[in-house]
C-alpha cells in the first residue's frame, strides 16, 4: 500500500477533529477525499504532509514515516495560495528546481506554455484562477508517487475547473496516486477511481466510485447529499 | 458526455461498442490507446482500461501484445453484436410501451403511422 493511516487521532485543544482514522490507499488510483466543510479533510491532509503532528496512531507513505523521505515522494498542493506573489513565474520554477530533486523544469514550462503565461509575469499580476493553474502546474511537474491536492478547484470558474481536471488527468502517471479533497463533487466525480467520505472526523465510506454508482443507480454527488443531509 | 449516475466504465464501453458496430472503428483497425481515449473522453485511464476489458470480454476487440488493441477482424462478431444492441433497444421500447398499456398490434400501428 502506498499510504497507510492507522488509528489516527487529532485534537485541537479539547475539540476532536479526527477520530480513529484508518485507511490503506493503493498506487495507481485517483482518489477523492470528500467531506463537508469542517469534516477534517484538510487536517488529515496536513498530517500526511507533516504540517501537523499526530496525537495518536501512525501514518506511513510507501513504508516511510512522515519526514524527509515522505516529503520527497509526496507532491502537495495546499488549500491556500502559498507562493510569494512578488516573484516571477521563472523565479518560482527555479526555486522548485532547487528545492525538489524530482522537479521537471521542462514539464513545468510546457504546462505553463499551454496557459499563455509569460514566465516574467509576477503572480501578483494574475487572477485567482490563473494563480491556481500555475500552482497546479508546479505540483504536477514533480515526479512524485503521491500527489495530494487540497481543494484544487476552490472558487474557480467552470472553464478553469475543466482545465484543472484535464491537467490532472494528463499528468497522472502509472504507479502514482492522486488524493484530492473537495466538496464540489459533481465536477470531479467522473475522474475518480475511488472515493472516501469523511464526516465529523470519521471515515464513513471508502469504495470504488463505479461500484457505488452501480449499487445505487445514483451519482456520488447524490449519495453524498443523502449521507450527509443537514 | 457521461452521466454521473451509472458506472462510467459501462457508459464508455457502450459508446465504444457503438463506434465499432457503426464502423467508426472498422474491423481489424487499431483503436486509440488508453492514454488517448482518456484524453478524448476526459475520464480516468483506469476507467478506460475497464471499458476495454469489457469490450474484449464480448470479443469486439483483441490485444496484440505490444502493438495495442484492435477491432476484431471477424465481421460476423461485429454484426451479431449490432443485432444484439438492436434487440436490446427493441425489448426496452416494447417494455415501455407495454407499461403504457399498449398491445403489440397497437404498437405496430403506431410505428406504421410514424414511418
Amino acid at each position: 500500500m502506498l499510504l497507510e493511516i492507522k488509528n489516527v487521532c487529532k485534537k485541537y485543544g479539547k475539540k476532536e477533529i479526527l477520530k480513529d482514522i484508518n485507511l490503506s490507499l493503493p498506487s495507481g488510483k485517483i482518489i477523492g477525499l470528500l467531506g463537508k466543510n469542517g469534516s477534517g479533510k484538510t487536517t488529515l491532509i496536513k498530517l500526511i504532509n507533516g504540517l501537523l503532528s499526530l496525537d495518536k496512531g501512525e501514518i506511513l507513505i510507501d513504508g516511510n514515516k512522515v519526514g524527509v523521505e515522505s516529503k520527497k515522494i509526496i507532491s502537495y498542493l495546499p488549500e491556500r495560495n502559498y507562493l510569494n506573489v512578488h516573484k516571477s513565474v521563472k523565479d518560482i520554477i527555479d526555486y522548485f528546481g532547487d528545492f525538489y530533486e524530482n522537479f521537471d523544469k521542462d514539464k513545468a514550462y510546457k504546462l505553463l506554455d499551454n496557459l499563455d503565461i509569460k514566465v516574467g509575469d509576477k503572480l501578483s499580476t494574475m487572477s485567482k484562477g490563473m494563480r491556481e493553474k500555475v500552482e497546479l502546474a508546479l505540483v504536477m511537474s514533480r515526479k512524485a508517487k503521491l500527489y495530494i491536492l487540497d481543494e484544487p478547484m476552490g472558487g474557480v470558474d467552470p472553464a478553469t475547473r475543466d482545465y484543472i481536471l484535464d491537467t490532472i488527468l494528463n499528468n497522472f502517471n502509472e504507479g502514482a496516486s492522486i488524493l484530492m479533497s473537495t466538496h464540489m463533487i459533481s465536477d470531479i466525480e467522473r475522474v475518480l477511481d475511488e472515493v472516501i467520505f469523511i464526516n465529523d472526523g470519521k471515515i464513513t465510506r471508502y469504495d470504488e466510485a463505479d461500484k457505488l454508482r452501480k449499487n445505487s443507480g445514483k451519482s456520488i454527488d447524490e449519495i453524498f447529499r443523502e449521507d450527509f443531509k443537514c | 458526455m457521461f452521466s454521473n449516475d451509472s458506472p462510467i466504465y459501462l457508459q464508455l464501453f457502450q459508446k465504444l461498442a457503438l463506434d465499432i458496430v457503426t464502423g467508426k472503428y472498422k474491423a481489424g483497425e487499431k483503436i486509440p490507446s488508453v492514454r488517448e481515449l482518456s484524453s478524448i473522453y476526459k475520464v480516468n485511464p483506469n476507467t478506460v482500461q475497464k471499458a476495454l476489458n469489457e469490450l474484449e470480454g464480448v470479443d469486439l476487440i483483441y490485444t496484440e501484445r505490444t502493438n495495442g488493441k484492435f477491432v476484431t477482424s471477424n465481421k460476423k462478431k461485429i454484426d451479431s453484436y449490432l443485432q444484439k444492441m438492436a434487440k436490446d433497444k427493441t425489448v426496452f421500447y416494447l417494455n415501455d410501451m407495454k407499461n403504457l398499456g399498449y398491445s403489440y398490434k397497437e404498437i405496430i400501428s403506431i410505428i406504421e403511422r410514424i414511418k
